[in-house]
């Protein structure tokens, strides 16, 4: 079942937490014990989407596996900002191998355990989660990662998508959307930015493998990013979780935007929010305040060519079409069931 | 330590990387001043005592609201509760039902009894207030929290003043009154009834008093002369309600003219109605123009009573009263017409509103007038050096909570001179205004209505009207209130945080910035739901 929201309790579940609920119905993140995976002193932007991420998902995962868990890392931001030599961010057990082979590191590790279980060595249900960047997923990690889902490996992969590759200086990558400038993108001509009908949404090749779950989520929304970490790890086999994360440097938003630009993601249609299971789409978030795409477009600066003297209204209502798509393929309007 | 391959460093923390200098901008948190508590002429703290309320904790709910205003019961029929008009929500879809929530805590404290604390220590000085209408009965509660000596000297029969010899029992149940009336002089506070003071002064010297608060109200109606004898008799509003309140009967017969376009007015006429009689009223202006308010105009024709508009009583005749017909210009000036009729009616009721009997005052020096009323300064004290006033006999609006309000700050005014000081209001906080909040946030939650008694019964009874919440539907409307401008520990600063550098100090004890860490993202600021947290830019 999807998440559920809880109504009426003054925020209901859109807050953090709520004093209004019982405890066993709050949040990971409103706990004053919370692991805090990854912790103050990284050097991630202000404001960075990633590192909130990544502290949504890691900590929820802590969470429901009972602090059972080893992270891998691919090359990207997230290593990078959080494990300058000597020092790391992380309070879980860590690894960082390269760029492109996250799900395969993840892979061994899962089979290792298994190894050590089987020859009794230790008792303990660890479970294995690799986390990388669009540029490390939906590019070149793309082979490991199909390998994992397609052996149906015990692990879950999370994808932080900030719609490029951010660490080395914002280059376009196979997750970044239609019409947004980037480093590498053409800067002037008739249509600048990322060209359409190029590129590739991994939440929908995931399924394809009809690996046992899928989901995308937003930082916008935490309870329901939280419930799908913790119902991930309620399944064996290969799972995926892909998190759209705002970047206010690659996206030139203020840094105190990142949620407001998750949310305005979310609630114009063009990011959609879902879950499957074994191929199957099974739920998914619906739209509380349809809005038009322009104001999703409009505060940031890699669309900003949209928005200049003349503006570019073709464009734009080529980016409403897709919002609409989305809308209508994962039936994302529908009032009543939120 | 055995390293492996080219490793030289142990393992450390980013603990030791203090990203706080990065900051341009910091965020601090604030309380701002939510705009209902802005707007309550009793000064309470709304948004505090919903904040209670909402998680069930109804006593605790209580305690604060009355460490303003001791009458809540009352409040939550009689208060005009213009918070509600200033209430965010009402921006978002409609406004907390402020009111109704109030009135739900003031009968379950009569319910379940809660009394007020007696003062921890006494100060040793005595007080004497006049009148034990709101305004008298509030200073004597805030005089005794503060520890004072209170007697309170009233010239009626009982305590309540206009609230039970103005407003009439079908909105306000004389049981509510008195028991909101008892809590406080359960508090020590000395009542003495069916005196009326005639020279302040003398009894200030015959008592040892050491200070004095005049709450004496408005109670002469006021007259216009339309009877020369004949006809129809004539009376006045005020003497109608407080003697059939003493249970007197008036010859008023069966068809009743009351002249004005107050409140007054209409409860004169909803009164009556439910004796049997047929009141018509009768107003100069139109009838979106009579002063009353909207909702009991719109109660007295559900009952049957009449109006008759842009009409003025030219005088009285044998069988009954002339009027002549008034025209209105499109600027609303008004224009005698020359057109008279008559109106066959068995007695005229006059309220044109009060004036303010100032017996007691009389000889007392440097006392100021202002149009019949006292004048006061700014900490509620007369021209005479300790000697205060406030409600009605004042200079302001006419109406129950600004009379409680000028006794909760008489009272702290009093005290301060009491000690030789002058009492300094601490500083108000920034509004809270709506563009402050992310309404993101609160779920969206329709205003619970409050029930209303059938028309059968408002016609032949003097029953309440308008009921209360009960419980569920309380503590729904509790929680819709938006907190505005104050933490109510959601933890979304605590979770947006991409730098964990908000620290939680637990419940009922809000958050804190860890400024080592802090980037000043201002996330935390943005997501905020209340705007409890400002941005400040930094000293560099
Ligand atoms: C018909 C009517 C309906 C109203 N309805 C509402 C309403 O719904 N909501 C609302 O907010 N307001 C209402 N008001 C207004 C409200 O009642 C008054 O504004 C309020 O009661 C004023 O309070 P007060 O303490 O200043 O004076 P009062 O309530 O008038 O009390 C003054 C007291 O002083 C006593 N007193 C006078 N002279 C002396 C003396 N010399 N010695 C000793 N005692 C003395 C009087 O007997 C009286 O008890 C209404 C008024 C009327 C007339
Ligand atoms: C094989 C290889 N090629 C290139 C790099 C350089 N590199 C490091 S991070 C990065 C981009 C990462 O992008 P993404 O995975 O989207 O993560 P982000 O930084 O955006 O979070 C690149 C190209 C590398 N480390 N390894
Ligand atoms: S929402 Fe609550 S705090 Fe805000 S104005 Fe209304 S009652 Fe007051
Ligand atoms: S979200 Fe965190 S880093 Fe950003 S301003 Fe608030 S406390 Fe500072
Ligand atoms: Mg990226």
């Amino acid at each position: 079942m999807s998440f559920q929201p809880v109504k009426f309790y003054q925020t209901g579940t859109f807050t953090v937490g709520n004093r209004l609920l019982e405890p066993d119905q709050r949040s990971v993140q409103a706990n004053m014990e919370r692991t805090n995976s990854l912790n103050s002193g990284h050097r991630a932007c202000q404001g960075c989407g990633e590192a909130l991420g990544a502290r949504y998902a890691i900590d929820a995962a802590m969470h429901a596996t009972n602090n059972q868990l080893i992270a891998a890392n691919a090359t990207g931001c997230l290593e990078v900002f959080s494990t300058p030599y000597p020092e790391t961010s992380w309070q879980v057990p860590w690894i960082h191998s390269l760029f492109g082979n996250a799900a395969a590191v993840a892979t061994g590790i899962a089979a290792a355990i298994k190894v050590k279980r089987l020859k009794g060595e230790t008792k303990e249900d660890v479970r294995v989660v690799a986390q990388g960047g669009d540029g490390g997923t939906t590019d070149i990690g793309f082979g490991c990662l199909s390998g994992m889902f397609e052996r149906n490996d015990d692990v879950l992969y999370i994808c932080y998508d900030n719609g490029g590759y951010m660490n080395t200086g914002v280059q376009r990558s196979s997750a970044t959307p239609p019409a947004a400038r980037t480093a590498t993108t053409m800067p002037v001509g008739a249509e600048p930015g990322n060209p359409f009908g190029q590129g590739k949404f991994v939440p929908s090749i995931a399924m394809a493998h009809e690996i046992p779950y899928v989901a995308t989520a937003t930082v916008a929304d935490l309870r329901d990013l939280e419930h799908k970490v913790k119902k991930a790890m309620t399944f064996r086999g290969a799972r995926y979780i892909h998190i759209l994360v705002p970047c206010p440097l690659g996206w030139g938003s203020p840094s105190g935007d990142t949620i407001k630009l998750s949310r305005l993601a979310k609630e114009t249609g063009l990011f959609p929010v879902f879950e499957a299971q074994y191929g199957e789409i099974t739920g998914s978030a619906k739209i509380r305040e349809p809005l038009p795409v322009e104001e999703y477009l409009r505060p940031q600066k890699r669309y900003a060519h949209l928005f200049g003297k003349k503006p570019a209204y073709e464009t734009i209502v080529r980016l409403q079409a897709l919002a609409d798509r989305n809308i209508r393929r994962y039936s994302l309007l529908d009032k009543e069931a939120n | 330590m055995n390293k492996p391959f080219a490793i030289t460093l142990d393992p450390g923390s980013s603990l030791a990387n203090h990203t706080g200098s990065w900051r341009t901008e910091r965020p601090v948190y604030v309380d701002r001043l939510p705009p209902c508590n802005n707007q309550c002429p009793a000064g309470e703290d709304i948004q505090g005592w919903l904040f209670h309320a909402e998680s069930g904790n109804y006593e605790a709910a209580w305690r604060h609201l009355t460490t303003h205003n001791p009458f809540p019961a009352i409040m939550g029929r009689v208060c005009y509760h213009t918070c509600e008009g200033a209430c965010n929500r009402g921006k978002l879809d409609a406004a907390v039902g402020i009111n109704s929530v109030e009135r739900f805590l003031g009968d379950e404290a009569i319910k379940q009894k809660w009394q007020f604390d007696r003062p921890a220590a006494e100060s040793g000085k005595h007080v004497l207030v006049i009148g034990a209408g709101p305004s008298g009965m509030s200073a004597a509660y805030h005089l005794r929290r503060l520890g004072h000596q209170v007697t309170v000297v009233e010239a009626g029969p009982l305590v309540g003043g206009m609230m039970r010899y103005g407003i009439p029992k079908y909105r306000l149940p004389r049981e509510v009154l008195d028991a909101e009336m008892q809590r406080i002089v359960n508090m020590g506070v000395r009542v003495v009834l069916d005196t009326k003071i005639e020279n302040v002064l003398d009894t200030m010297k015959e008592g040892s008093y050491d200070a004095a608060f005049l709450a004496v109200g408005a109670h002469i109606g006021k007259r216009t002369a339309i009877s020369d004898g004949e006809g129809p008799r004539v009376f006045d509003a005020i003497s109608v309600l407080r003697g059939l309140e003493n249970g007197e009967k008036i010859p008023l017969g069966r068809r009743i003219a009351v002249y004005g376009g107050g409140n007054t007015a209409i409860d004169v006429a909803r009164t009556v109605r439910r004796l049997g009689a047929e009141p018509i009223i009768i107003y100069r202006r139109t009838q979106d123009k009579m002063p009353a308010h909207a909702f009991e105009i719109e109660e007295a024709l559900q009952e049957g009573v009449t109006i008759k508009c842009l009409s003025t009583i030219k005088q009285t005749d044998p069988k009954g009263i002339v009027i002549e017909k008034v025209q209105a210009d499109s600027r609303g000036s008004l224009h005698p017409t020359g057109e008279y009729e008559t109106l066959e009616v068995d007695s005229v009721v006059l309220a044109l509103g009060q004036n303010v009997d100032l017996g007691a005052l009389k000889g007392v020096p440097d006392i100021e007038l202002n149009d019949g009323v006292v004048k006061v300064d700014a900490n509620m004290m007369t021209g005479h050096a300790g000697l205060f006033a406030g409600g009605d006999m004042v200079p302001t609006d006419r109406n129950v909570t600004v009379a409680v309000g000028h006794g909760k700050k008489a009272a702290r005014n009093i005290d301060a001179w009491l000690r030789g000081t002058t009492y300094a209001a601490p500083e108000k906080h920034q509004i809270a205004t709506f563009e402050r909040l992310n309404t993101w946030y609160y779920s969206d939650a329709p205003k619970t209505v409050r029930p209303m008694l059938d028309v059968i019964r408002r016609q032949s009874t003097f029953d309440e009207v308008q009921g209360g919440l009960d419980e569920t539907n309380a503590l729904f409307e509790a929680r819709r209130c938006l907190s505005c401008g104050n933490c109510f520990e959601c933890d979304n600063c605590y979770g947006v945080c991409p730098d964990n550098a908000v620290i939680k100090l637990g419940p009922g004890k809000r958050f804190q910035f860890n400024y080592d860490y802090c980037k000043g993202c201002g996330l935390c600021v943005a997501e905020c739901p209340c705007g409890a947290i400002n941005m400040v830019p930094e000293n560099i």
